[in-house]
């Protein structure tokens, strides 16, 4: 059988990003008058994607990892048609439907009822196909009650779950899915992964899965692509491949690289994790405290700001979180600031940290998913099967006889 | 049969761009959603308003009383046989065909930057669908407009039939070619955002909506206004008002550079409509 997806020799070239994304003319001008005096740069180009090969069977889900700014996504807006590749050729067999964003085209004005036709349709659908589906696509949302209410009065997590209704039942061959699990409840995750998984698994649909939660990774697909800096490193089995991403990760000190956060207001521009003795670190013993140090550069951001941690147990998911806001007091354009994690909680395992700045508004200045691992060897620790599970908490129960 | 196996059914091949082309297939395979667009545009306008629909009819209604108070009394203006009221209000109806067509096109991919960046179709269905809404709002006047002729005892000749239909298809042909090239031109240099305005303002007083270009003496002076395209529409529209035939000089010249327009907004934007998702 042809394959559903042929990648061959793609790349994607990006001007590096200039403070504003659009183009002034006064810019333009300004710009050429410059390039008269001083000779032409060749540095402000970078390749997002370079030589990318692949070939994915019909009915494979693939699953693609990689840190931010590794390519996944702009792979997927490749292969979606958003945005057209510099170099090399994607040939796709069969409709392909794409979750870059679920909702897209969503109206606050209009209906529950209205939106589900605006966005059945410029996902791709036919009138006559959402026609045959509408009842099946607000029985799954769950929100038959407010169907005819316009969309302003829903809830964020209806929103979402119209949304996704929607996209769970258009009938592409090849369905591109990117991050759509890190919002709404558990409950509704659950039946999305479900549903995700009967409509790959019974219509033989082929997934493009880009995530950074690992566990849904594993879950869902049977191999997966591993890109950094835009090279594809490893495709294979999706075992291996996350497990060789999870080595590949930052331990100790990740210090960002600065070339595409120059234009951010405020950006963390370096994450330790380090022990009691403030000894950088990445490997602890039970029970052991742990320390998260960033540095926050500010450049051009006069509000406060909320630092938001999250912990993930590697191929688990997330365990624990913490937010907490600090105020603009300090103008200082560098700030660094301590969390201390309830290490002593933690059963052995290896975890992963993600960091965000939000603003007043929940919304993100700046993040970095899977910023540094860590790990807590069985061996460091009281336990001592090497092959149990643990678990990701340590503590013990209060036992007694009754 | 290898026919129906929906791994035959359809090939997509994704390469650099290259080349020019309509892409009329496509756009034929996307056509609902121009309906959808354009249905969108229309209910949400009119959402959460008392008057709803009757803000089509206000402003040129509200245009023409302006106009005919300033004209036909303060500075009489000859408009010969048709009536002042009609002879602004016919020109009005063009005008704002023009004006609101190209400014909605114009502005359309910014108000959807947020679907280009993460759907792919057809981009020219989302200016195209602009000047749909325009066409709407235009249609609903033009009922009116057909309503107050014999009130104000106009009568309307049987070769209506054909100069409204081409008065009004060469607006919008006019229309679309400056609103697709400014849609494109809006997405690189925002520019063009506060141009537009001023723009407009120029061409409207270039433009026959409040007086008559046969009526202009000196014929250099005539036919370079005749380039803008909404006068010969204008002279179109009129024609069946009056027992005077159109200028067919206006009409040819004015067709000219409306198809001119329409080539160079239909090229430009094909020609950077891919880039749009990384710069909107």
């Amino acid at each position: 059988m042809k394959p559903a997806i042929e990648i061959r020799n793609l790349g994607k070239q990006y001007a590096l990003a200039t403070a504003a994304p659009y183009l002034s003319i006064r810019d333009m001008i300004s710009d050429s008058v410059k390039s008269i005096f001083k000779a032409k740069k060749n540095n402000d180009q970078f390749w997002a994607l370079k030589d990318i090969d692949l070939d994915i069977q019909p009915g494979e889900r693939i699953g693609i990892v990689g840190r931010n700014g590794a390519g996944k996504s702009t792979l997927l807006k490749i292969i979606s048609r958003i945005t057209p590749p510099t170099t090399g050729e994607v040939l796709l067999r069969g409709r392909v439907g794409s979750l870059l964003e679920v909702g897209t085209g969503f109206h606050p004005e209009l209906s529950g009822r209205e939106n589900i036709y605006l966005n059945g349709s410029i996902l791709g659908l036919k009138k006559t196909e959402i026609n045959r589906q509408l009842d099946a696509i607000i029985s799954f949302s769950g929100i038959e009650k407010f169907i005819d209410a316009p969309l302003k009065h829903y809830s964020s997590g209806m929103q979402l779950r119209l949304a996704f209704s929607v996209a769970a039942h258009l009938e592409p061959e090849v369905l591109l899915i990117d991050e759509v699990l890190a919002v709404g409840d558990q409950e509704f995750q659950k039946k999305c992964i479900a549903k995700m998984e009967e409509v790959s698994k019974q219509h033989g649909r082929t997934i493009l899965f880009v995530s950074h939660n690992l566990k849904a990774i594993n879950d869902i697909c049977q191999k997966a692509v591993f890109l950094e800096q835009g090279k594809n490193i490893l495709y294979d089995d999706v075992r291996k491949v996350t497990s060789h991403y999870i080595a590949s990760l930052d331990a100790g000190v990740n210090t960002r690289k600065l070339d595409n956060t120059t234009s951010k207001k405020i950006f963390i521009e370096e994450v330790k994790t380090f022990n009691g003795e403030k000894a950088t670190s990445s490997t602890f013993t039970g029970g052991e405290k742990i320390g998260i140090a960033i540095r926050i550069r500010n450049n051009d951001w006069r509000h406060g700001f909320t630092i938001s941690l999250g912990l993930n147990a590697i191929s688990k998911g997330r365990v624990w979180r913490s937010q907490q806001f600090f105020s603009a007091e300090n103008s200082s354009s560098s700030r660094e600031f301590i969390a201390w994690l309830p290490g002593e909680m933690l059963a052995p395992g290896s975890f992963s940290i993600d960091i965000a700045i939000l603003d007043d508004k929940k919304e993100s200045l700046d993040f970095l998913t899977d910023a540094l691992n860590f790990e807590i060897p069985v061996a460091n620790t009281k336990f001592e099967d090497m092959d149990y599970d643990y678990g990701v908490i340590s503590k013990e129960a209060n036992w007694q006889e009754i | 049969m290898a026919i129906f196996m929906p791994m035959d059914k359809l090939v997509t091949s994704i390469k650099p761009p290259s080349g020019l082309t309509l892409g009329v297939r496509e756009l034929w395979h996307h056509r609902e959603l121009f309906y959808f667009f354009t249905w969108r545009d229309i209910k949400v306008k009119y959402k959460q308003t008392y008057l709803g629909i009757v803000w089509a009819l206000l402003q040129p209604l509200g245009m023409m009383l302006i106009f005919t108070f300033l004209f036909s009394r303060t500075w009489k203006i000859d408009t010969g046989p048709v009536a002042y009221p009609v002879f602004v209000l016919a020109g009005l109806l063009c005008w704002n065909l023009f004006y609101s067509s190209v400014s909605h096109a114009g502005d359309s991919m910014i108000q959807n930057a947020h679907i280009i960046r993460k759907i792919y179709f057809p981009r020219l269905i989302i200016p195209c669908s602009a000047i749909l809404v325009a066409l709407f709002d235009f249609l609903i006047a033009f009922i009116i407009f057909l309503i107050l002729c014999p009130l104000l005892k106009q009568s309307i000749d049987i070769a209506a039939l054909v100069y409204f239909p081409a008065g009004i298809l060469l607006t919008i042909l006019a229309a679309a070619g400056l609103g697709f090239w400014l849609a494109a031109l809006n997405v690189k240099f925002r520019d063009f955002r506060y141009a537009l305005p001023f723009l407009l303002q120029l061409l409207f007083f270039a433009s026959q909506v409040i007086y008559p270009l046969q009526g202009i003496q000196r014929p250099l002076f005539k036919w370079l206004l005749a380039i803008n395209p909404v006068n010969a529409a204008i002279e179109l529209f009129r024609a069946p008002l009056s027992n005077r035939s159109p200028d067919m000089t206006i009409v040819l010249i004015g067709t000219g550079s409306s198809l001119l327009l329409l080539i160079i907004g239909l090229f430009y934007f094909r020609k950077t409509e891919a880039y749009f998702a990384d710069l909107a």
